[in-house]
């Protein structure tokens, strides 16, 4: 039964992609970041991007969510060609990013930063007064948490009392709740535990199975191999190849990351 | 397995009790505030009965009333100022924005009285006087800290300056006085009047017409002042726990950037912020104007210190992201006990800033210690 539901999804895989890149170009003066890269991204897959420092894998992520806007190329989302001017617009369009820092306000509660910004509201004297619904706030947040397996011993805390691992799924879960279609994740696992990285990975798993595509960006091989569907590498702004991750190693990767293996050059040859 | 199941309890028991001393650090921190305060009032009631050889009582309703018109403005100019320091920034201007208040609304009370308006409607021009004035000049405070992205201490810090100046300026380095008789009752009447022994009672809103004997034991119990204030601070409460506005100031305190990125219109809130201060400010100066049947360009002066104490005391972390209106009420509290405490034991004044000077900091290493205590149990 799950086998076929596998087939269905990687069925679907070939006809539209939720993410499309076409020759997309970024440069910073002199320095092009971004080189013509082309990278789809299908429903309920997670791609891992992988690269050296430098190699303009973050500059790409930077284009998709509206913090940059590239020179040239384009970006296709849902089918439709996109440019986003500002980080809002992506996340408006469903395009979540998990930062490093976690853009979460840490004197704040779970139900808190789930809904900051989009705080629901009760009104009283025909919407003279308006007060937060916290009861809305908390049940949602339960259910979300409940829904990705994740276990928050106390609601009401400040998240600054929560393990690095919980915050991080906490800022999952917004994205989550938040309807995200596309999901990026830079270097989720950084600054972890080894337990709270493997809870990241599971969630990683965990949104695949909802359909919610990931992109993972992560300097860290063995969690690229543990979640991934096909790796990106990218070298100094090119990409320079595209595997399944099936049918691929760690090995073959750091040559590409390094640069000893590149398939334009190879194709060239 | 034995052994293996014993650690295990073992260790789950070491967890229950730092989870409790967690607890305990936590409910301290919240507390110590309320307990001091506590304890600050009945050592005054002891010690102020035993140097005067019981002939004085700290805890008289009178007293009480005087303690609460004390912290009038000093609570005001908290309020605004802890919503501003619970987001990040701080507003050095509070003092002279008062005197600059305390001088317009005298001038309106003036103006719009010597033009006909009846005494109440000279009042509330007073009122609005004030606190319009005051909000414009914290709207071009937060829009210069907001958007030119100067820091608020260099903003509030020149800010206060022209203040000053604008105050002597308007009130031509005199106290604005030659304001209708009648403006004294709003600044000094009060809701309950309270008259004890023979042909006493209790007047409720209604002064009693008594003279001698009976109008000086006559106790004013909620003077208009201190209910404005109160509904003012009720006001805060309100608006910082439960509203929008009060979460947006909490998230922009905590991780300004998560605000920006939550999609908070993060300026426009910080410009809101320092008008609100401004405007509390711009209150207490049309209060104190009432008080006195006088404007003046001074009145401010010497209170953002003791403003500032307030807030810190009642437990605003200078660095954002906590506080509440509570504390800021029990910090204005703990000054005046402090400072009434100290002149019925006849301590020369002086002392009262040194005592002052002292809570704060032990406020500040109180609240740092619970960090402490909390960040080493994490990393345990």
């Amino acid at each position: 039964m799950e086998q076929t539901a596998v087939e269905i999804k990687q069925g679907a895989q070939t006809r539209e992609p939720m993410l499309r890149v076409h020759q997309l170009v970024k440069r910073f003066g002199g320095l092009t970041a971004v080189n013509k890269v082309d990278f789809e991204v299908y429903p309920g897959e997670v791609v891992g991007l992988v690269g050296d420092n430098a190699a303009g894998k973050s500059t790409l992520i930077k284009c998709i969510s509206g913090v940059h806007q590239p020179d040239e190329g384009e970006i296709f989302f849902q089918g439709q060609r996109v440019r986003f001017s500002r980080p809002m617009e992506a996340r408006d369009a469903h395009i979540e990013t998990i930062y490093q820092d976690l853009a979460l306000a840490g004197n704040l509660n779970v139900g808190a930063n789930i809904f900051m910004g989009r705080e629901p509201q009760k009104s009283y004297l025909g919407g003279l007064i308006k007060v937060l619904d916290e009861g809305f706030m908390l049940a949602e947040s339960q259910k979300i948490m409940g829904r990705l397996g994740i276990h928050i011993p106390d609601f009401s805390q400040q998240i600054e009392t929560l393990s690095g691992g919980q915050r991080q799924a906490v800022a999952i879960a917004r994205a989550v709740y938040w309807k995200a279609q596309l999901m990026i994740m830079d270097e989720p696992t950084n600054n972890l535990g080894v337990v709270e990285q493997r809870q990241v990975l599971e969630l990683v798993q965990e949104l695949r199975q909802q359909n919610v595509p990931v992109i993972l960006i992560s300097h860290t091989l063995p969690d690229i191999f543990a979640v991934t569907d096909r790796i990106v590498v990218m070298h100094r702004g090119h990409k320079v190849t595209e595997k399944k991750t099936s049918e691929t190693d760690s090995q073959e990767i750091v040559q590409y990351m390094v640069g000893a293996l590149d398939d334009r050059r190879d194709s060239y040859l | 397995m034995a052994v293996q199941k014993q650690t295990a309890d073992l260790a789950g028991l070491a967890i229950l009790t730092k989870e409790r001393q967690k607890q305990l650090a936590l409910l301290l921190s919240r507390v110590w505030a309320w307990v001091f305060l506590a304890t600050l009032v009945l050592f005054f009631v002891v010690s102020v009965r035993q140097t005067s050889g019981g002939a004085v009582n700290f805890l008289t309703v009178r007293n009480s009333q005087n303690i609460l018109v004390a912290i009038t403005p000093v609570f005001l100019l908290g309020l605004g100022q802890t919503f501003v320091i619970i987001a990040g920034g701080i507003d050095l201007s509070v003092g002279h924005m008062m005197s600059m208040a305390s001088v317009v609304s005298a001038l309106a009370i003036r103006g719009v009285y010597n033009e006909g308006a009846p005494l109440f409607i000279s009042v509330v021009a007073g009122f609005l006087a004030a606190v319009c004035a005051t909000a414009a000049v914290g709207m071009a405070h937060g829009t210069i800290i907001a958007k030119l992205k100067v820091p608020a201490f260099i903003v509030t810090l020149g800010g206060s300056f022209i203040m000053r100046g604008v105050a002597l300026l308007l009130s031509d380095n005199t106290t604005v006085i030659g304001l209708p008789p009648g403006v004294r009752d709003y600044g000094n009447e009060s809701l309950l009047y309270l008259i004890r022994g023979e042909g006493g009672g209790i007047y409720f809103l209604n002064r009693p017409e008594v003279s001698g004997a009976l109008l000086r034991s006559m106790d004013r119990i909620f003077p208009y002042p201190v209910v404005l204030t109160a509904i003012a601070a009720a006001i805060g409460i309100f608006v910082l726990k439960k509203t929008a506005f009060g979460r947006y100031t909490y998230a922009i305190g905590g991780n300004r950037e998560a605000a920006l990125r939550a999609g908070i219109p993060v300026d426009r809130h910080v410009i809101k912020l320092y008008m609100l201060s401004a405007a509390t400010a711009g209150i207490a100066g049309f209060l104190s104007t009432l008080r006195y049947t006088a404007g003046s360009a001074v009145i401010g002066e010497a209170l953002l210190m003791s403003s500032i104490a307030a807030v810190i005391i009642g437990g605003v972390s200078l660095f954002g992201g906590a506080g509440s209106v509570t504390g800021t009420v029990i910090g204005a509290l703990i000054i005046a006990v402090l400072t009434t405490g100290l002149v019925m034991l006849n301590v020369q004044a002086f002392w009262q800033f040194i005592v002052v000077g002292v809570v704060v900091i032990l406020a500040v290493l109180i609240d740092q210690s619970r960090d402490l205590i909390m960040g080493r149990m994490e990393s345990e």
